[in-house]
């Protein structure tokens, strides 16, 4: 149980809880963002903020900050499933 | 038009390929680009469906989820409830989707089946989806959703188009609907009891929609509009939230949780293979967010498109400038019987429209390369590097595509600030946008450089002036944001969700279209605005007459020769004209900045749009040297210009302090109506728009008497 800003780029992880109340995990959660869902840090930006990460086959940005309270297991085998509509 | 035209609302997520479609089916050509958020307002055309049936088509912003964030969002809400003004529901929906991630673009088309309106759906980018190896049963997915069509296309090929003409056709006839998702019973009954709440307090029988978007939306837009009051809503809602919580749900995440998984089991089946398959955007992210590469990358591109702008445009404008003073030589003789009428085609209107349309190279230029950019995908990457230094003074990533179409012209710049969030921050935004170095800056630079950096100092350092130049807006735009957000808005720290589209080859098409569709407004601009300003700033400086004036000069000084005679004459015509008594009388004003009284002129006839700067040092130093101008000309004749009075008497008035403090003034002040009108426009009132106009204009006065007054003392 990692928050998502510690993880390495090219971990993956999978999210156990985000925050519903704020409005960042909102949008996130549209975007298919849930709890039980794999996901990978794919980088830092240059500059160390923001984040990309991947999950259901896109790659979105995200600040260091949101990333704190979005809290996931790391696990060593658990890849990221690529963009297989019924994943 | 009748009152009951039949309309078809095009709606998906970002960048899944409405405008494409839409251009598709009516044949008109909306902005289309590969970057969440190209489309930021309402566009509609007609639609041919086959059997004489016409329909009107709106294209609109693409949106994630019908919990509107931003306001190109809250459009696509606002049309789909048709409670925007002068605008009625639409018929049906067209929910274009991404075929390449299904699961999440079906989440906004469930949100959308609870609207209850006949609805289709078109797997938009198929060619992609077939690239990845991925196959989808349409037939299967139509059946799970109650038959609504499901159509695969390949907007950008035109493959599918007809089927989608037909689909529309079918939805409108047989109005089917899209299977809406079984709620669990709590959820089910809390819905009922906001429906029901609502209908006793406010006597409106709200939808399910309606509903939902109160139960499970933080925000309070539908209350609102339904006129639900907070002293009547707060408990019911309270109330009908603990009920979604009685079922295991989060209210505000229950929404999400429950499509995804209804839409999970949707899909079981109906996509098959594409496991394994990379996208191209890994690889070319690697290097291209790498993280010593990617900022050396980035500077590099930006510095590359600026540069190109210059170079490539040189040649262009060498030829628009030849054929501007081969018109000028065939018009002249024609008119020489008539000398008023020569005065304003050659002096008036050639030379102003002509000094306006040379920079149009630059422009095409500029916008090639943003189009370029922004079609390749590269341009939300620029975002996602550049948005840790714009947290720093409180924006955002996505202020960088307002800011960089800034460049070639605020007003797009401006129009993009919708996809941010919030307000403040777009609000920020906004008013950072008029800084950036537009292209209608570009002619007073560029005439500068070429006539006083370039001789005196050779290429090199009229390079560097020009790149300093471009730069100058930018930093007073940035403590002026910092400024902005920590202290007068207090922006708090900002979300910054995009996300990052694929790389794609830019599609010659849509780029060129796009450069061609903003060349098209600056030269109706030139057609128009720049054509009246001209001819009235010709007429201010023309008129009056003074017939005697030869007889009064021969008389003072016998010895001038014709030609020494004739100038003498006309530079004494323009200072007494409206114009040069105008000039003179608000001269002293900048005469700290060391512009003279033609200067002033051509400051004060640039408010309404600055590029009339070029046209009108034109105007008043070329009608001083009669009618055979030639393309050096303005230059030579602003070379030449010395103060006849005053303590800097015989002094050129171009000296390098008063050339920068030119530029600099014209870097950073206010001075294009449509700008002010759209910022007013955009934050919603006078107010910003006004503070702008005041702040920017007084700091560009405040900057020129400081370089002026630096420099003069340096050199
Ligand atoms: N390969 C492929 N690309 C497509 C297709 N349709 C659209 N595109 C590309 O996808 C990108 C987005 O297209 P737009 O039409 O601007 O998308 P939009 O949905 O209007 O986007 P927003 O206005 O930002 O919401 C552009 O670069 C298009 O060229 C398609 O069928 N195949
Ligand atoms: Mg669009």
């Amino acid at each position: 149980m990692t928050p998502l800003s510690q993880l390495l780029p090219g971990q993956f992880g999978k999210l156990v809880s985000l925050n519903p109340d704020r409005a960042v995990d909102q949008r996130l959660m549209a975007l298919g963002l849930l709890p039980g869902m794999a996901l990978k840090l794919v980088r830092r930006a240059p500059l160390g903020d923001p984040l990309a990460i991947e999950f259901g086959g896109q790659v979105v940005s995200l600040r260091l900050a949101e990333a704190e309270s979005l809290i996931v297991d790391v696990a060593a085998d658990c890849p990221v499933q690529r963009p297989k509509n019924n994943s | 038009m009748s009152a009951k035209e039949i309309t078809v609302a095009l709606v998906g997520n970002p960048n899944t390929g409405k405008s494409t479609l839409f251009n598709a089916l009516t044949g008109l050509r909306q902005k289309v680009g590969n970057y969440p958020g190209v489309t930021v307002a309402r566009k509609s055309g007609r639609c041919d469906c086959g059997d004489g049936l016409k329909v009107e088509l709106v294209d609109l912003p693409g949106l994630y989820s019908l919990a509107a964030a931003s306001p190109d969002e809250q459009v696509v809400t606002d049309v789909l409830l048709g409670s925007l003004e002068g605008s009625q529901q639409p018929d049906a929906i067209v929910v274009v989707l991404d075929a390449t991630n299904l699961l999440r673009n079906l989440f906004l088309a469930s949100q959308l089946a609870e609207l209850n309106l006949p609805l289709a759906l078109v797997l938009n980018q198929a060619d992609i989806a077939h690239e990845q190896g991925l196959k989808i049963d349409t037939n299967l997915l139509s059946q799970r959703l109650g038959g609504v069509p499901v159509i695969l296309t390949s907007a950008w090929k035109g493959e599918g188009i007809a089927s989608v003409r037909r689909a529309i056709a079918e939805v409108l006839n047989k109005k089917t609907k899209m299977t809406r998702l079984t709620w669990p019973s709590q959820v089910e009954s809390a819905l009922n009891t906001i429906v029901q709440a609502i209908q006793t307090d406010t006597s409106i029988a709200p939808s399910n929609a309606d509903a939902q978007r109160i139960l499970f939306s933080s925000n309070a837009h539908t209350s609102d509009r339904l006129g639900w009051s907070q002293s009547q809503r707060i408990s019911v809602i309270r109330q009908a939230r603990d009920q979604v919580r009685a079922a295991g749900f989060n209210p505000l995440a229950a929404e999400p949780l429950i499509h995804y998984a209804h839409l999970r089991k949707v899909l079981e089946g109906v996509v098959s293979g594409g496991a394994g398959k990379q996208g191209n955007a890994a690889a070319l992210d690697r290097v291209l967010l790498h993280r010593v590469m990617g900022p050396i990358l980035f500077i590099g591109i930006m510095l590359g498109l600026f540069a190109s702008v210059f170079w490539l445009a040189k040649f262009p404008m060498q030829w628009i400038q030849s054929g501007v003073d081969f018109l000028k030589a065939i018009i002249a003789p024609t008119l020489s019987s008539t000398p008023m009428l020569q005065s304003l085609v050659t002096d008036g209107i050639i030379a102003g429209v002509g000094a306006f349309l040379v920079f149009l190279p630059q422009i095409l230029i500029l916008f090639l390369f943003v189009g370029i950019l922004e079609d390749s995908g590269y341009m939300a990457r620029a975002a996602f590097i550049m948005d840790r230094l714009f947290s720093w003074c409180g924006l955002n990533g996505k202020s960088f595509v307002p800011l960089l179409s800034g460049y070639a012209c605020a007003i797009p710049g401006l129009l993009s600030t919708r996809t941010i969030e919030d307000p403040k921050a777009r609000l920020a935004t906004a008013f950072a946008v008029p800084f950036m170095s537009c292209s209608a800056r570009f002619p007073i630079y560029a005439l500068m450089c070429a006539a006083f950096i370039g001789p005196l100092y050779g290429p090199g350092w009229e390079s560097v002036v020009m790149v300093g130049m471009h730069c100058v807006g930018l930093i007073f735009a940035i403590p002026t944001a910092f400024v902005l957000t920590r202290f007068i808005l207090k922006v708090k720290p900002q979300p910054f969700v995009l996300e990052l589209p694929r790389y794609q080859m830019p599609k010659p098409r849509d780029v060129l279209w796009r450069m061609w569709q903003n060349a098209a407004e600056f030269i109706s601009k030139a057609g128009t605005v720049i054509f009246a300003i001209t001819i009235i700033i010709w007429a201010l400086c023309y008129f009056p007459r003074d017939a005697q004036m030869a007889e009064k000069i021969k008389t003072a000084e016998p010895t001038l020769n014709t030609q020494e005679l004739q100038a003498r004459t006309q530079a004494a015509m323009i200072e007494q004209s409206w114009m040069g008594r105008f000039g003179k009388t608000i001269q002293p004003v900048f005469d700290p900045c060391g512009f003279d009284w033609k200067i002033t002129v051509g400051v004060l006839a640039s408010f309404p749009a600055r590029e009339v700067i070029v046209s009108t040092l034109g105007v008043t130093y070329s009608i001083g040297k009669g009618a055979e101008a030639d393309s050096q000309h303005l230059r030579l004749a602003m070379q030449d210009a010395k103060w006849t009075e005053g303590p800097r008497k015989s002094t050129p008035i171009f000296s390098l302090a008063a050339v920068l403090a030119l530029m600099v003034f014209f870097a950073l002040c206010s001075q294009c109506g449509p700008t002010i009108a759209t910022l007013a426009q955009e934050t919603g009132g006078w107010k910003w728009a006004t503070i702008s106009f005041f702040y920017m204009t007084i700091l560009a006065w405040v900057m020129a008497v400081v370089v002026y007054q630096c420099v003069i003392r340096l050199t």
